[in-house]
Parts: structure tokens; C-alpha cells; sequence
């Protein structure tokens, strides 16, 4: 695509910021900032992308992924707050969702081990499990809340942190996966993932981007639950003091 | 053994300081240096205004929360050295408001001594009727029922533990009169012919007298025993 055509599109931006002026939205501010940084970032990322692809050196595909995960963490662990080391948490349970995905399909050779494959795969895996980590832990504080009581009254019959917790658990973990699970059903029906329009736009065959749309929906049903129920058994026990009493971490 | 058991208090507050927030900042004193023994055997009628802390001072004695300061000790030994589940089975809490735990109530009578892979002494069908409830009641959901079969339901879930100690939180405040005494009656009978230890918390001065061998008044951190 040339950069006149690039540059063309923003005409799709002039029409939101009309729109907003027109009927006073008070979105121009925002529509603007966003464009900007959007355009930044990713002419950014493209940029360090091609270095890295050309160099194809292991440190370099680390030290991406390294920072994809940090990133991720971070975001995540904003709707964890009062879960002590809930970075760290977040972290080891995107980390683990990655590693495994990546060991299945480097291992497998399902696909090549060439940073073209590993970083936007990489990058779909470490967002959704960020993404489920998010989900599971709004779910987890919202049981946790509406459920005092049923924990208490648990706890109070002798149940243990890990028994009275369990059916919120089990919620949460489901409740993480669900965008995941309900996109596998309408998927193609609905809308075209990006992915695979990205792909059918830049030429491959529609048969070819469908393998690997399959690919990443179906990698992708075992990282959102593996990174949420990792997380899950992290985050239980500081729920709960060592003689299995709630703690009043959300008020 | 058994017999120094015996002779030991239920419960012994030694020195025991518990504040609760009142406004951030700004706490409440609930128990202001405590010290007092309970016997076996025992029914304790515990009043005072509301908010004076005491459905708090239930939550301590079945360790769901824990002194500021001074220890309680059961059976002479301190609550933070028991095994905290184990203990929590022996000294059995009734709470203030009614919650069902999902599923039957069938499902709630049995959860106690199911987390033990155990089943109750006495069977679901009993331990229902003891509260005056029908045992066709035992595969509804227990959700489904209303406020004062919930009460009930509530009771037969922490007998069906076989507790030594009943710690009972305004039990009969959704009863009708006559359910009411017949929930009075029972506790006597488990007190009589089982030796249970009660402490039963009520705002009825008629009930407290009825049940009570002792009667607390609990107001601004001090027990006055009546
Ligand atoms: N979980 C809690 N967190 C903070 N404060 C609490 C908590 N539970 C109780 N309190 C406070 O402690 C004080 C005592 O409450 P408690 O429920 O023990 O009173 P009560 O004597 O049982 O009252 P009532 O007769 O109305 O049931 C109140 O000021 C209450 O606001
Ligand atoms: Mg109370």
C-alpha cells in the first residue's frame, strides 16, 4: 500500500471528528491523540519488527517477547489490586500460557521457528491470555463480593480456604474463557477475523488463512484457560489468612 | 482425661482487646480487656444494643476473625493453636442472617461433615424434623425457601456437624411464637441430654430468660454478667 493511500485513510478520522463537532461529542480531543499514538506505535513496531526478522537471532525474539509480557502483566494486574505480588502472579501465568502454546507449535513443527511466526503469534497469544487474566479477576472480585457470605458460612463448617473458594474459582475461570469459546462458534458467520483478513489482503489463499486462523482460535481455547487457571491458584490463597479466614481485601 | 476435660472452662478470655472500624480512622471497641470464663454446660443469653459487637463476638469464638489483643482459650488451649477446621467443627456458629450454601437442603445439611468424608450421626430426614421442618422439604432447592425455614435450615446445617459448643445469633427472630419455643425446647433438650454449651445471642428479654443460665450484657467493650 503506498503512503498517499496510508495517508488517504485518515480521511475515515476526519469523518468521526465532524461527527463529534456536529453533535458534540467532545470526542475530537481523544480521536486525535489516539490517531497519533496509534500511528506512532505501530509505524514503531513495524520498524523494529523488519530489524528483528533480519538479524533472526534468538536474544533479540526474547527480548521481544520479554517485553510483550511485561507489558501485558502490567495491564492485567491494574484489575487485581489488593492481591499482594498479583504482577508476579499475572506474569507467571501469561508466561506459562506462552510457553506452553510455543512448545506445541515449534515442537510439533506446526509452524516454522522463524520470527515471523513467533511474534505475531506470540503477540495473539500473550493479549488473550491478558486478557482472561483481566476477565477471571473482575469475575473472582465480583463472587468474592457477592458471595461473603456463602464463604463465611463455608469457612464457618470447617471447609477450608481452597473448598469455601472453589465454586468462585470454577465461575471465574469459566467466565475468562467464554469470549474465547463463544467466538469459536460464530466465528466466519459473524465477522472475518483479523488475522485472517490481514492474510487474505496481503494475497495468501482464503483456504491457506483459514489453517491458520484455525490454528490461533484453537491455541487459543488452551491459553486463556491455562493462564486463568494458573492464575486462579495463585491468587486463592491471599484471598485468605493461613487460618482460613477472608480477608478483607475489597470493601 | 476426660475427666480434666471436664473440669477445664469452654472458653476463657484472657485480657482480650477487639476494636472494629467504625469510620475510617475511627474504631469501635467491641471487647475492652475481656476477661471471663464460660463452663460446660452451659446456656449464655448474650444481649445489648445493636452494633455493640455481638455477632462479633461469635465471629471470634468460631475464629472467622481473630483478637486484637489477649487470647481465648478452649478446652484450655488457645484458639490459635487449634487446628482451625477441626475447631470450627467442635464450636458450631449459627449466623444472624440466614445463607444458604448452593444446591438442596439436603446438599446444605451434608456439607459439613461431607468436607470429612463423613455423614452426619443423625440422617438428613432427622435432623430436618429436629427443627420442626417436613423432610419433603430436603430436595428443594434451598434457596426457594422462605426466611424462617432458611433459620431453621441453618441450625439443622451446624447440628449436623455434631458441634460441642452452639454459638446461636438471633435464631428465631423470622419464627412464628410457637416455632420459636419449640427451637427453645430443642436447644434445651441437646443442652440437657447432650451437654452442649450454648451461647445464644437474642434481643427477646422473655426468651433470654426462658433459655438462659446466665445472661451478658454486652455494651461500649464491657460484659456485665446479669
Ligand atoms: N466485617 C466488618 N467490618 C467492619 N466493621 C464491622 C464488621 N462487622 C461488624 N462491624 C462493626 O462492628 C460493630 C459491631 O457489629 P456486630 O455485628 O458485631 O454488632 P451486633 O451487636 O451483632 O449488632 P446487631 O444487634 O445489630 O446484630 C458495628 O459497629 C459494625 O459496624
Ligand atoms: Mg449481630
Amino acid at each position: 500500500m503506498s503512503l498517499t493511500a496510508l495517508i488517504l485513510t485518515l480521511t475515515f478520522v476526519g469523518i468521526a471528528i465532524i461527527l463529534s463537532l456536529w453533535q458534540h461529542l467532545q470526542l475530537e480531543k481523544d480521536l486525535i491523540i489516539g490517531t497519533i499514538r496509534a500511528a506512532i506505535q505501530l509505524t514503531a513496531v513495524g520498524y523494529i519488527l523488519q530489524i528483528v526478522f533480519d538479524l533472526n537471532e534468538w536474544p533479540y525474539l526474547l527480548l521481544i517477547i520479554l517485553i510483550m509480557l511485561l507489558v501485558a502483566a502490567q495491564n492485567a494486574a491494574r484489575r487485581g489490586k489488593g492481591i499482594n505480588n498479583i504482577f508476579i502472579k499475572i506474569l507467571i501465568s501469561i508466561a506459562a500460557a506462552e510457553i506452553i502454546a510455543m512448545a506445541i507449535l515449534l515442537g510439533f513443527h506446526i509452524v516454522d521457528s522463524t520470527p515471523r511466526f513467533i511474534i505475531p503469534l506470540s503477540g495473539m497469544v500473550i493479549g488473550n491470555a491478558m486478557i482472561s487474566c483481566g476477565l477471571f479477576l473482575n469475575r473472582l472480585f465480583q463472587e468474592i463480593r457477592s458471595k461473603k457470605d456463602v464463604i463465611n458460612v463455608a469457612l464457618s463448617l470447617g471447609a477450608t480456604s481452597k473448598q469455601a473458594i472453589n465454586s468462585a474459582l470454577r465461575n471465574s475461570v469459566r467466565a475468562s474463557t467464554i469470549p474465547v469459546i463463544d467466538g469459536l462458534k460464530t466465528v466466519g458467520l459473524v465477522q472475518l477475523p483479523g488475522m485472517m483478513t490481514g492474510l487474505i489482503i496481503g494475497g495468501t489463499s482464503p483456504i491457506e488463512a483459514v489453517r491458520y486462523q484455525l490454528l490461533i482460535l484453537f491455541s487459543l481455547t488452551a491459553v486463556t484457560t491455562i493462564s486463568s487457571m494458573i492464575l486462579a491458584f495463585l491468587t486463592y490463597p491471599s484471598i485468605f489468612t493461613e487460618a482460613h479466614q477472608l480477608k478483607q481485601i475489597i470493601k | 482425661m476426660a475427666q480434666q476435660e471436664n473440669n477445664l472452662p469452654v472458653f476463657q478470655f484472657k485480657n482480650v482487646i477487639k476494636h472494629q472500624p467504625l469510620t475510617p480512622g475511627n474504631n469501635i471497641a467491641i471487647l475492652e480487656n475481656i476477661n471471663i470464663e464460660i463452663t460446660r454446660g452451659n446456656i449464655i443469653t448474650i444481649t445489648g444494643p445493636s452494633g455493640a459487637g455481638k455477632s462479633t463476638l461469635l465471629f471470634l469464638l468460631n475464629r472467622l476473625i481473630d483478637t486484637d489483643q489477649g487470647e481465648i482459650f478452649y478446652q484450655g488451649k488457645k484458639l490459635v493453636d487449634w487446628d482451625v477446621t477441626e475447631l470450627r467443627r467442635q464450636v458450631g456458629l449459627v449466623f444472624q442472617h440466614p445463607t444458604m450454601l448452593a444446591g438442596s437442603v439436603k446438599d446444605n445439611l451434608l456439607y459439613g461433615p461431607l468436607l470429612h468424608n463423613e455423614y452426619p450421626v443423625e440422617s438428613p430426614a432427622q435432623l430436618i424434623e429436629q427443627v420442626e421442618l417436613p423432610s419433603y422439604l430436603l430436595e428443594r432447592d434451598a434457596r426457594d425457601l422462605s426466611g424462617g425455614q432458611q433459620q431453621r435450615v441453618t441450625l439443622a446445617r451446624t447440628l449436623a456437624n455434631s458441634p460441642r459448643v452452639l454459638l446461636l445469633d438471633e435464631i428465631t427472630s423470622s419464627l412464628d411464637p410457637k416455632t420459636s419455643s419449640s427451637i427453645e425446647k430443642l436447644v434445651i433438650s441437646l443442652n440437657n441430654e447432650q451437654g452442649y454449651t450454648c451461647l445464644w445471642v437474642t434481643h427477646n428479654n422473655d426468651q433470654s430468660r426462658r433459655v438462659g443460665n446466665t445472661t451478658w450484657y454486652l455494651n461500649n467493650g464491657k460484659i456485665e454478667v446479669i
